[in-house]
């Protein structure tokens, strides 16, 4: 079974700020981690492995210091790490980037796609099921549970707003996976040893024979017009007083607003 | 477009650095410059003291815009009924289409035809009807295949769908395939008055800034809109409108639903749709708190919700989260207890009409979007208050 799991480094996102002001960001000591739902996906692609043997190869697209997420991936138990970078992916909205991916795993070849059902920072979940469709393959979003996996078939629990739905997919599949799956292990100190030492396999636009077109800016039909600070408003109403006169000040007040 | 910066102006003095959001640009052998990361948000073009940095136009920018009229919603049913958010989206698409001219089309798979005429009366001027026995569960190949091919053939210049488990999953494909723009979660919608292009704002970064997004040369551009924030429009029992039926011939699928498994506890029901929420995060410190929640709620017939810290501790399932990363409600009355106030919670939880929050540190962000504020001890201040409420009820 050869697995792919895509993964995204961003910034801490808990940490980043606007200052209203001037309109800017405040993000002074981000850090850049994996994005926190790649994790579980990395840990599937690892249970898989496990259940099924095979590969498991570890895929970013990025600048070159994306080699650090790479690093923590192989320190996980991941056999392969590849860095897709290239000048002429700037600007790359989730349809340039999506096409890009799916052009470097072709090249790569997989059965099973794993990604997280979104990054924290653009929070999309668009580019899953975009490297799905242009492979013409199927995907399933929202992933809670893989039930049985073999030979050109999957079965997994899809989560939805009022439970969930099972379903069976045909090989090779696209899945998204939410944090009820699995918990990510730590890395192993054999592993950290192994992450030091391994080699980052790097792909280009070229090696992967990606139409120039369809990258970067020139390949993104969105653009990014402004960014600005969310707006603050209400002015609060402080409660004051005994535990027995807050609630029925409360109370009072809210029946006032017929809220009870 | 491209963002560069002029080695010959640029001081090195790093100004710029803090501005990007995407950390594109680098400051090497004393000069800026602007790396793959770019994401042309324009955040850094005011703050360079030299102005160093620019923009640059392409020919590509300039390019003929692709053809296209009428505003698509995308009608979701779930077990043959009409998720809520399709009348939210004919609402927002009637504002748009007023200000674009042309009409207010629905697509419904699956559902019923009272279905469809039900979302002529929500102001559908046409409403694109496909009851083929394969839309009823959700399975995106089908989805997706036969909305890119009534898409191709009837050429809307919007379409929207809701942001739900749905609409997320099966729109990035119809946008791919169609070589389009998508735009996702959008919290509001509007048209530029002078390109007539489609803005849409989206938070981005957990909440904590919002992007306008254009679509400026493909069509249909396309959007998912967060449910529960958009007005719905205006019901109108006597209005008519045309049902186009719809075959599914060329539509195949590869995933199946081989059963659909409802889990929703009497309590949890559909948070989106309470009048009543009662929130709790990491100042709940477990599930024994939480049953204090519990207690409330059912006082005071509502639904329990929570932060995405108590969710990650644990203490109850995902499905009650409240925020960016769950759900965005609306309620009359939001009571988030123990709850600091991350950005990610707020955004999923400030148009409520009116939030209490009671948490023990006054100066917590909650309390800047409360409508009342109570700073003290939960487990003193919770049980006396369902026995209040007990009392008022049942007088």
């Amino acid at each position: 079974m050869k697995i792919v799991v895509c993964v995204k480094q961003v910034p801490d996102t808990a940490e980043v700020r606007i200052n209203p002001e001037t309109n800017t960001l405040i993000r002074d000591g981000v850090e850049s981690i994996i994005n926190p739902y790649d994790m579980h996906a990395i840990e599937a692609g690892l249970q898989i492995r496990e259940k099924t043997g095979g590969k498991v190869t570890v895929l970013t697209m990025g600048p070159p210091q994306a080699e650090n997420a790479l690093r923590e991936a192989i320190s996980m138990g991941v056999d392969d790490a590849v860095l897709l970078t290239d000048r002429s992916f700037a600007g790359s909205d989730t349809w340039a980037t999506a096409y890009a991916l799916s052009k470097a795993i072709e090249h790569l070849g997989a059965d099973v796609i794993l990604c997280g059902k979104q990054a924290i920072d653009g929070d999309t979940a668009q580019v899953g099921p975009e490297i799905a469709e242009f492979l013409d393959i199927p995907h399933i979003a929202y992933i809670r549970k893989i039930e049985d996996v073999k030979e050109g078939r999957i079965v997994v629990q899809r989560l939805m707003d009022e439970g969930y739905d099972l379903m069976e997919s045909s090989l090779p599949v696209l899945l998204t996976v939410v944090r009820e799956l699995n918990v990510p292990r730590m890395p192993s100190l054999k592993g950290k040893m192994a992450a030091k030492k391994a080699g980052i396999k790097k792909l280009t636009a070229a090696d992967i024979g990606a139409e120039e077109s369809k990258l970067g800016l020139r390949g993104s039909p969105t653009q990014v017009r402004n960014i600005f600070a969310p707006e603050a408003k209400r002015d609060r109403k402080i409660i004051d007083g005994t535990n027995e006169e807050i609630i029925d000040a409360l109370v009072k007040e809210l029946t006032g607003l017929k809220c009870l | 477009m491209f963002i560069k910066v002029n080695k010959d102006k640029c001081t090195g003095c790093e100004t710029c650095l803090s501005s990007c959001p995407y950390d594109a640009i680098i400051v090497k052998d004393g000069k800026a410059d602007i790396t793959e990361l770019c994401q042309l948000c324009r955040s850094c073009l005011s703050v360079c003291p030299e102005g160093a940095i620019f923009e640059v136009e392409e020919e590509a920018d300039k390019k003929e815009k692709a053809q296209g009229s009428g505003v698509w919603v995308f009608a979701e049913q779930r077990d043959g009924e009409l998720a809520g958010v399709s009348f939210e989206l004919l609402g927002a698409g009637r504002r748009l289409a007023e200000k674009l001219g042309g009409e207010v089309s629905a697509v419904l798979f699956g559902g019923s035809a009272a279905g469809a005429e039900e979302l002529i009366r929500w102001g559908a001027d046409k409403v694109y009807h496909c009851d083929d026995g394969m839309f009823g569960a959700f399975n995106d190949e089908p989805y997706a295949g036969l909305l890119a091919e009534l898409i191709t053939q009837y050429r809307p210049e919007i379409v929207l769908a809701g942001a739900t488990p749905i609409g997320r999953s099966f729109f990035p494909r119809v946008a791919a395939r169609l070589k389009t723009g998508l735009t996702a979660d959008c919290t509001s919608l509007d048209i530029d008055g002078e390109t007539k292009n489609l803005l849409q704002v989206r938070p981005a970064f957990g909440g904590n800034i919002m992007a306008t997004i254009l679509c400026p040369h493909t069509r249909p551009q396309m959007a998912t809109v967060r449910p529960r924030v958009m007005k719905r429009g205006e019901y109108d029992a006597s209005r008519k409108g045309e049902v186009v039926k719809i075959r599914a011939d060329n539509v195949k699928s590869r995933t199946k639903v081989i059963e659909t498994i409802r889990e929703v506890s009497e309590m949890s029901v559909n948070l989106q749709e309470a009048n009543i929420i009662v929130s709790g995060g990491r100042g709940m410190g477990g599930e024994k708190g939480f049953q204090l929640l519990f207690d409330l709620a059912e006082a005071l017939g509502g639904c329990v919700g929570a932060s995405r810290a108590a969710v990650d501790e644990g203490w109850i399932p995902y499905r009650h989260q409240v925020g960016q990363t769950g759900k965005t409600v609306g309620p009359k009355l939001y009571i988030a207890c123990g709850i600091s106030g991350a950005v990610q919670h707020l955004v999923g939880m400030q148009s409520s009409d009116i939030i209490v929050a009671i948490n023990k540190n006054p100066d917590a962000p909650i309390f800047s979007v409360a409508t009342y504020g109570i700073v003290g001890d939960l487990f003193e201040i919770l049980p006396l208050l369902t026995k209040k409420i007990k009392e008022v009820k049942g007088a």
